[in-house]
């Protein structure tokens, strides 16, 4: 019997393989988006946490020499012998890899290729030649280093490591190191570090370079991406199943009233829906890996030019990945089934067949209070809310609920244009749309949903690119960099340049408890022309050359608490009140301005090694070759604004690449939706259609209305749609990025973009509406007058 | 000191020829080779002799604070040399190791240090003596007046040494035999160190008196393929006599011993002279080991138990090892170090 009653069920897709298509592809291509994000994101974060381990950046303390500068090997040498466990590493790019020397004797056990518990290959490792542990692809671009590679899988890419003596020798860099670990565990007798190098600065573990923390924004970005592409890819699915289910009605009575058992009818639909779940899943997952595949090259450019981390460039297949797309599409799918299961196994045995019921079921009375309520909780949130899962919880309010509250709306309109109405046609077609409403409203909040992701998405990440630009503007005002090799060439190009010269002073200190890096601002027509403030008290420029005062980025000011006046301690016993509050964008450390004598006063054994240059763009060359001829100023120590600023630009375009993909991506699919449910409802319409023809509208006259009834529908969604957008985007600036990184971006709006995309959005709905209007009008007139002879 | 981290030593250097980094043209016959009638010449033998593929200065002390409660030290030096060059920079092939310990009756507190010579973070000279390996320092005008420390995270030691007898050249003026396959090493001790400083413990700094037995040894030669594992015994007897004797474990036991008499006279004694029965065992580590033992040298009258002043002395170090003081009794009294190695988890 199991076997009869599986066939009839199946029976109902052969005859319907439209529907199963709409089954398989809404769940595909839902899992396609998630899986794909979710691919770059595990691949990035892969190769974050291969750097985190090959290089314990984040896991140990760090000391540093406070300017920056490398630390000599007789100082390193003299911590050790004061008692010290500290290791050194020295850094560098070597032909754009980037090579890290270590000493696997002092270095703590878990890190790099080698240990001391593994000297088989301890003496290979640093005698000789000398051996350097990369994957294979860098070893590649190290061929000509003149040490032996040995493949790593496990190394971050584009990165390799050897030891310290065999990188030194290879970056040309004898006797300097950039770092020391220190070990977590240190000895019982220790001399104090201030008395041993007074130019070190020791960080605790957490502080600084963590590029995980640094990069989780962009990852938020990709991740909310993906999961909106999976829920309207559920919308799809939701759908196709309750529609399947509904059709299937008149099957399920018929078996049942021949004494097919109810329970077993369910388990083999459920069985049914397992098996084209996991068939959609593969799918989903290996068109997923297209897409991953595709956009990777393109976020990794992106990592690397924003936050400088390396991310492999070629995908790889974690299991855990593939998993998780499978889990989600049948996960999904159980979601989506499981109400129609419900109202089967509560079906009266002889309910009748009918698919109406089906369409009108879904007026449901509860969704515009349900929605009522999600939107008001999405705003209590914004209010009293606090930390990062009150913003994901507020995000997710607003979203849900702004989708439950398309339909009501949408009658809403609709009913007003009814009442308007007063041709016949018209007053028909309103009242058309109106009726078909509930059968189009899953794919039409599907089209709200990706609609909404996208004006988000793009409003955030333009929002971003204006405010970095401008910050860019702000910052690199000089013409030049330049960088000196030492303090004597330091001194030399300050005297050279004289009054065009403005020296980049910083030492790291705690402020206010936290790591801060304290900058020292010569008082220059520069910072004055070109600096913004977010908040600042009147002639802050004065106050601060007066020295009665000091400059703190945005992070420093949220995360201390503080406010304008504020009075914080910069060294102890030397305190200064804030006096201006400046922008910051992308980097997670607090920083102080002082200005320059205040600073030199204060920390008079920091120097400058590196200097803007103010210069006539006209003359630019001309100072880079006598800097060079003069001065002995290497060609590469000199940096020029332009090159920078195009660089930092080149790398937001990838992310608009990105961006652009995706938006595309996910439009498709709920143009996809759509065309699915007009097709899907086409069938089932032609009872009400076929008086309207017979009055005499003709069928091209209908196709043009069912066009035009798309355009309509998306049209309203799309509207509805921007606000819903321009909420996520606000929520996503002012509420999710500070929580997460400290500061707050200022929210641009682009109505182009928008028009762009709502004009998008029809497109994809009048390409969805094509088809079945097309079919519509080639109806033959015999299957029309079908319907006045066999009504049901 | 016999054989006592010979293996330890060599561990490293051989494990990677057997591994094949012969591509450093370091093959063992490269190393240079003790010959026999070879004079030693002090102080510079108390150096570093890097064309030798191991060395060490290995000292042990047998400690009692000011209520009496006993204490023992462990302070080694190990070198081990990839190749049998010398240099500066980070490629010199001279590798460092240091061991440092501090037993007590309910304690035992062990840290280790690695390095590579050429950076100047470890190293030995000989005249004015120092011996370092970061902080932790052996050093002083001459080799019978120095000062010691070490530290580890839970424990340090601060400890003035000074000589009250010779210099003892084992074996043949220093040339030491090793096994019947002519294995050799050049071997001297200073067994005559009085001891006086502090120790400091998790409890607080003890003023520390007692006498240390300090060993030099360097050689090239590895242990035969069936030598596992030995027992290593160092014993100063009440009356100012002092026994090394020790145990090879293989596939027949091999043993060895020097009296050294209260003059500072030394007499070697062959294979089987020295005999070691163990009494009791205990766990530790997950190794079961032999704590107490029956000692016996027959020939000069010592039939003495020997007792682990604390079980639980393991060296939990990159090669591990047991390693801790023990009390005399029976034919004679008092106090030495007993070192246990190769015995399987």
């Amino acid at each position: 019997m199991t076997w009869a009653i599986l066939s009839a069920l199946l029976g109902h897709w052969r005859r319907n393989p439209l529907q199963l298509i709409t089954l398989l592809a809404g769940l595909a291509l839902g899992t396609a988006l998630w899986s794909g994000v979710q691919a770059i994101n595990v691949e990035a974060r892969a190769s974050y946490s291969a750097a985190a381990a090959t290089l314990g950046e984040g896991s140990y303390a760090q000391i540093t020499a406070r300017g920056g500068e490398a630390i000599s090997q007789q100082t390193y040498i003299a911590l050790r012998r004061a008692g010290w466990n500290v290791s050194p590493v020295v850094e560098g790019r070597l032909g754009g890899v980037r090579l890290i020397g270590i000493d696997p004797l002092t270095a703590p056990r878990d890190i790099g290729p080698v240990s001391a518990d593994h000297a088989t290959d301890l003496g290979a490792f640093f005698l000789g030649a000398g051996q350097v542990f990369a994957r294979a692809d860098t070893l590649a671009r190290l061929a000509e280093a003149g040490a032996e590679g040995v493949i790593a899988p496990k190394i971050a890419p584009n990165t390799a490591i050897t030891d310290i003596g065999v990188a030194q020798r290879l970056l040309d860099r004898a006797d300097q190191i950039d770092r020391l670990l220190v070990a977590p565990v240190q000895p019982l007798t220790r001399r104090p570090l201030a008395e041993i190098a007074p130019d070190l600065i020791a960080s605790t573990a957490e502080d600084g370079s963590d590029v995980a923390r640094l990069t989780d924004s962009f990852h938020l970005n990709l991740t909310a991406f993906g999961l909106l592409s999976f829920a309207v890819g559920l919308f799809i699915v939701h759908g196709a199943i309750g529609l399947a289910f509904e059709q299937r009605r008149p099957v399920v009575r018929t078996l049942r009233a021949l004494g097919a058992p109810l329970r077993r009818l369910i388990a083999l639909m459920a069985i049914e829906l397992a098996g084209l779940a996991l068939a959609a899943g593969a799918i989903g997952v290996a068109l997923g890996y297209v897409v991953a595949a595709a956009l990777l090259p393109d976020v990794a450019a992106t990592l690397r030019g924003l936050y400088g981390a390396d991310v492999s460039g070629s995908l790889s297949l974690h299991p855990s990945w593939w998993l998780s797309g499978l889990a989600m599409a049948m996960g999904g799918t159980a979601l989506a089934a499981g109400g129609a299961l419900w109202s089967l196994a509560r079906m009266p045995l002889l309910a009748g067949a009918q698919p109406r019921a089906w369409v009108m079921a879904h007026q449901r009375s509860g969704q515009a209070a349900l929605s009522l309520a999600l939107l008001a909780l999405s705003g209590a949130i914004t209010f009293w809310g606090h930390g990062l899962m009150a913003g994901f919880l507020m995000l997710g309010a607003l979203l849900i609920g702004g989708a439950l509250a398309l339909p009501p709306l949408l009658a809403l309109m609709l009913r007003l244009g009814e009442a308007r109405a007063r041709a016949p046609v018209a007053q028909w077609f309103w009242a058309d749309t109106h009726q078909q409403l509930p059968g189009l409203s899953l794919a039409l909040m599907a089209l709200l949903l990706a609609m909404t992701a996208n004006v988000g998405v793009s409003t955030m990440v333009s929002s971003f690119r204006l405010t970095f630009a401008d910050f860019l503007d702000q910052r690199l005002a000089s013409e030049l960099y330049v960088n000196a090799q030492d303090a004597a060439q330091a001194t030399a190009i300050s005297t050279f340049l004289a009054e065009a010269v403005l020296p980049v002073l910083f030492t790291e200190q705690r402020v206010a408890g936290l790591p801060a890096k304290i900058y020292g601002a010569r008082d220059h027509v520069t910072y004055r022309d070109n600096w913004r403030f977010l908040r600042a008290v009147p002639n802050v420029w004065d106050t601060l050359a007066r020295g009665e005062g000091m400059l703190v980025n945005e992070q420093l000011f949220r995360r201390a608490g503080l406010d304008l006046g504020d009075v914080v301690e910069i060294a102890p016993g030397v305190p200064f009140p804030v006096v201006g509050v400046y922008g910051d964008y992308g980097n997670p450390v607090g920083q102080v301005i002082l200005t320059e004598p205040v600073f030199r006063r204060l920390f008079p054994e920091v120097i400058a090694l590196r200097f803007g240059v103010r210069v006539d763009p006209a003359e630019r060359d001309a100072l880079r070759t006598a800097l060079r001829d003069q001065l002995g100023v290497a060609d590469s120590a000199i940096v020029d604004q332009a090159s920078i600023k195009e660089f930092s630009m080149s790398v937001f375009e990838r992310t608009f690449t990105v961006t652009t993909a995706l938006n595309i991506l996910t439009l498709s699919v709920a143009g996809f939706a759509m065309m699915l449910s007009l097709l899907t409802l086409a069938a089932m319409r032609l009872p009400q259609l076929a008086p309207i023809w017979a009055l005499g509208l003709t069928r091209r006259r209908l196709a043009a209305l069912e066009l035009l009834r798309a355009v309509v529908l998306a049209a309203l969604t799309a509207a509805f749609a921007l606000p819903l957008g321009l909420a996520l985007a606000w929520a996503l600036l002012a509420v999710v990025n500070v929580e997460a990184f400290g500061w707050r971006l200022p929210m641009y709006l682009f109505p182009l973009d928008y028009v762009r995309l709502g004009g998008l959005a029809l497109v994809a709905a009048v390409l969805a509406a094509m088809w079945p209007a097309w079919r519509l009008s080639r109806t033959p007139p015999v299957q029309l007058l079908g319907v006045f002879r066999n009504e049901r | 000191m016999n054989v006592r981290a010979l293996v330890l030593l060599l561990w490293l250097p051989t494990q990677a020829i057997a591994q094949g980094f012969a591509g450093l043209g370091t093959t063992a016959q490269d190393f240079a080779q003790p010959v026999p009638g070879t004079q030693l010449q002090f102080p510079a033998d108390h150096g570093a002799h890097p064309a030798f593929r191991i060395e060490w200065w290995y000292l042990t002390a047998n400690l009692t604070g000011p209520d009496g409660t006993p204490y023992g030290l462990q302070w080694t030096l190990f070198r081990s040399a990839l190749a049998s060059r010398d240099g500066q920079g980070w490629a010199t092939p001279q590798l460092w190791m240091g061991h440092a310990a501090v037993t007590t009756p309910k304690a035992h507190f062990v840290a280790e240090r690695l390095a590579r010579g050429g950076i100047g973070q470890a190293g030995v000279e000989a005249a004015p003596f120092s011996a370092w390996i970061d902080e932790w320092a052996m050093a002083g005008p001459d080799f019978d007046h120095l000062r010691l420390n070490a530290s580890g995270p839970d424990f340090a030691y601060d400890v003035e040494l000074t000589a009250t007898g010779p210099l003892v050249l084992h074996g043949q003026d220093g040339y030491s035999v090793k096994s019947a396959a002519g294995q050799a090493s050049y071997y001297y001790s200073q067994p005559f160190y009085q001891v006086s400083g502090t120790v400091t413990l998790p409890e607080g700094e003890v003023p520390v008196t007692g006498t240390a037995w300090l060993d030099r040894e360097w050689s090239s030669q590895p242990l035969a393929q069936d030598q596992l594992g030995w027992d290593w015994f160092s014993l100063s007897f009440d009356t100012g006599d002092k026994l090394m004797g020790f145990v090879l474990r293989g596939a027949t036991d091999y043993t060895s011993a020097t009296w050294i008499g209260a003059d500072g006279s030394a007499q070697a004694f062959p294979d089987g002279a020295f005999v070691a029965t163990p009494l009791a065992r205990h766990t530790v580590a997950g190794r079961t080991l032999p704590v107490e033992w029956r000692v016996r040298l027959p020939e000069r009258g010592i039939d003495v138990n020997v007792m682990a002043l604390n079980s639980d002395a393991w060296m939990d170090t990159s090669v591990p090892y047991w390693e801790g003081p023990v009390a005399i009794s029976g034919s004679h009294g008092g106090v030495g170090y007993l070192e246990m190695t190769g015995y399987a988890r």
